[in-house]
């Protein structure tokens, strides 16, 4: 209760506000501390956990984080084994497999929502809780948010708050089917005939959770299920077994390609009439229930408009490198609504950042450059000439941001007058594009056939050179012939 | 800002896609992104591969070569398609002359997108031949 009735933030002036209490604002607040920006922090909630106090709907996760691991706990490698917890600035991370009882290698909802009161807890990050944010304007140099406690004045917003308000697809008769958010507990659902529309991970999830009750079960969207993709993909996890129920000709359940044409109620009941798109011809599923697992987005409320524009049909803003709106300067978002910012997509690989494991390192970037542009220096550590070879192929080893962020995040090392620095981690596309001092930027990427690789830029004079180093089956990148290859492709560079 | 029309339909009204259905274009806008570019961001890279091909549905891209502004994209337009098909890094920088919101197909996806929607490749080609042809002229 203590959590509630604390008001650590009163209405005023701020060099940040954070609007949010899940991850991505936990994270934010966490990592801008630790760089000593002065910052409110504000939530319509009344505890941290963010959506994971609701969803998912099964209350299990599907990423990962494993008790132990080939690397100590709370160290920085065992982030890589751990894509649940929050990264600490000061040892306080990893706290996810604390809570774990062990019965899956994913946390529940309920484990996942107890870690982050903790993590607030230790880290000490405060909120001022059931604080509405209702609406935006901007003002000089900067932005007011009007709160359901009065106004908030800052330079920047950092926007935290998730991607979960109903997206509802231009279906005609969308209005007779629930969302993804109003599903009921499993044991509605039994012995109905339900048709879920959408195969990602909500459609999925829905699907294996009603496997067991339901008496027929159809998913159904235009795209094709890739097999491909999913085998690297957490969805794989606990989410497929609808989709091999139904191409071992499992009765009862369908994973059926075909674009929606309408749905109608019919004889108390209702219909789905679709059109195939991997084949020729129309289908109607008659059915008790139909489910729209068709997505969410970012509840912008009066941001749009303000300008901010968005992507992905409309479902989150569209971001810059550093996770500012490309339309309004000085709007931040953290956590699942980072995946605004795309990133280079070499290979039509996008980030990783609509689960904890990447949004954490996001926050982090963005508080490094909020930071930044707010005049605080960043820590730049001096490397030595023959430390940088080693320093990078470690790095390319078990770095957990270049291998959860792979092609999107990358450790840069500059080269100018006063010597070798390391610039930490940054965003790739910030580094293939802004130009000036030498520098190396590395990070993990993954080509079109899933083959992971360790990728090499180098910038001299302006231009960057591209180097991709061959795979390695147990990735590790520390031998003699990756020290040799690495030196002769930075030779230029050093 | 107004809320953006549905992918599918903005595809409708490029004239690439014309001569496809409703379903079609359904399938499309589930199966590649949609992107955003500021003004100036940079879309292709010079020398760097693993590229897209790039469809404008909104706003215009321009073609720089040695940081010269060579040629303009707007609505309906394509490009990325030259390093994609012959497999080869760019060798100009593409970039946003305005907000540029494209959709991607990625490399890998681009031939079976094209054998798949054999009416898009034929107006592709029209659109190269059209390119090829001011190319020939400024070469007179």
């Amino acid at each position: 209760m203590e959590q509630i009735t604390a008001r650590p933030f009163p209405p005023g002036n701020y060099d940040v506000v954070v609007v949010g209490s899940g991850p991505g604002g936990l994270q934010t607040s966490h990592s801008l501390s630790a760089l000593g920006v002065r910052h409110a922090v504000i939530s319509q909630d009344d505890a941290p956990g963010g959506m994971f106090r609701r969803f998912p709907v099964f209350e299990r996760l599907i990423s990962w984080t494993k008790p132990d691991a080939p690397v100590a706990r709370g160290t920085r490698e065992y982030e890589w084994y751990d894509h649940n917890s929050l990264v600490g600035e000061n040892g306080a991370g990893a706290l996810v497999p604390e809570f774990m009882d062990r019965s899956f290698d994913v946390p529940s909802r309920a484990e996942m929502e107890a870690c982050l009161v903790a993590f607030a807890e230790r880290t000490g990050v405060q909120v001022q809780y059931r604080c509405r944010w209702t609406g935006t304007r901007r003002e000089d140099d900067g932005f007011v948010l009007e709160t359901s406690d009065g106004e908030y004045r800052c330079r920047f917003a950092v926007f935290a708050i998730g991607v979960t308000e109903r997206w509802l697809a231009p279906i005609p008769g969308a209005e007779h089917a629930e969302h993804y958010v109003d599903t009921r507990p499993p044991d509605a659902y039994r012995d109905k005939r339900v048709v879920i529309i959408g195969k990602r991970n909500s459609g999925f999830e829905l699907g294996n959770g009603l496997l067991p009750w339901a008496r027929e079960l159809v998913l159904v969207s235009p795209r094709p299920v890739q097999i491909g993709p999913l085998a690297h993909s957490p969805l794989r996890v606990r989410y497929l077994q609808p989709y091999e129920e139904y191409v071992r000709g499992g009765a009862g359940t369908y994973v059926v390609d075909a674009a929606i044409t309408r749905i109608e109620r019919l004889n108390g009941g209702l219909r789905v009439i679709a059109e195939g798109t991997t084949w020729p011809g129309r289908l109607e599923f008659d059915a008790d229930n139909v489910i729209l697992a068709t997505g969410f987005r970012t509840p912008l409320l009066d941001l749009r408009e303000l300008g901010v524009t968005t992507v992905l049909n409309d479902r989150v803003p569209a971001l810059s490198a550093f996770f500012e709106s490309l339309s309004v300067p000085g709007i931040f978002f953290a956590g699942n609504a980072s995946q605004g910012a795309k990133g280079v997509r070499k290979h039509g690989v996008g980030p990783n950042s609509t689960s904890v494991n990447g949004f954490r390192y996001n926050a982090r970037v963005l508080a490094r450059h909020i930071a930044e542009r707010l005049g605080i220096e960043r820590h730049r550590p001096r490397l030595e000439r023959d430390e940088v070879v080693p320093f990078l192929l470690r790095e390319l080893s078990c770095g957990p941001e270049v291998w959860i962020q792979k092609n999107f995040l990358a450790r840069v090392v500059s080269r100018s007058d006063d010597g070798l620095r390391d610039e930490g981690v940054l965003p790739l596309a910030h580094f293939l594009d802004e130009g000036g001092e030498d520098a190396v930027g590395v990070t993990i990427e993954m080509d079109p056939r899933a083959v992971i690789y360790p990728a090499v830029y180098v910038r001299r004079r302006g231009r960057i050179e591209e180097y991709e180093l061959p795979p390695h089956p147990v990735h590790a990148y520390n031998s003699a012939g990756y020290r040799q290859e690495l030196d002769s492709r930075l030779k230029p560079f050093l | 800002m107004r809320e953006q029309p549905d992918i599918a339909e903005s595809l409708s009204r490029l004239s690439l896609f014309a001569d496809l259905s409703h379903t079609q274009l359904e399938s499309i806008a589930h199966r590649f992104d949609e992107a955003v570019f500021a003004e100036g961001e940079r879309i292709l890279r010079t020398g760097l591969s693993g590229g897209a091909l790039y469809v404008i549905i909104e706003g215009e891209a321009v073609v720089r070569i040695d940081e010269r502004a060579r040629v303009r994209f707007g609505p309906g337009e394509f490009f990325g398609e030259l390093g994609v098909l012959l497999d080869e890094p760019p060798n100009a920088d593409v970039e946003a002359a305005t907000l540029l919101r494209c959709l991607e197909i990625p490399g890998a996806d681009v031939a079976p997108f094209l054998l798949e929607f054999p009416q898009v490749m034929l107006r592709m080609l029209r659109s190269e031949a059209r390119r090829l042809r001011v190319t020939t002229e400024w070469n007179r």
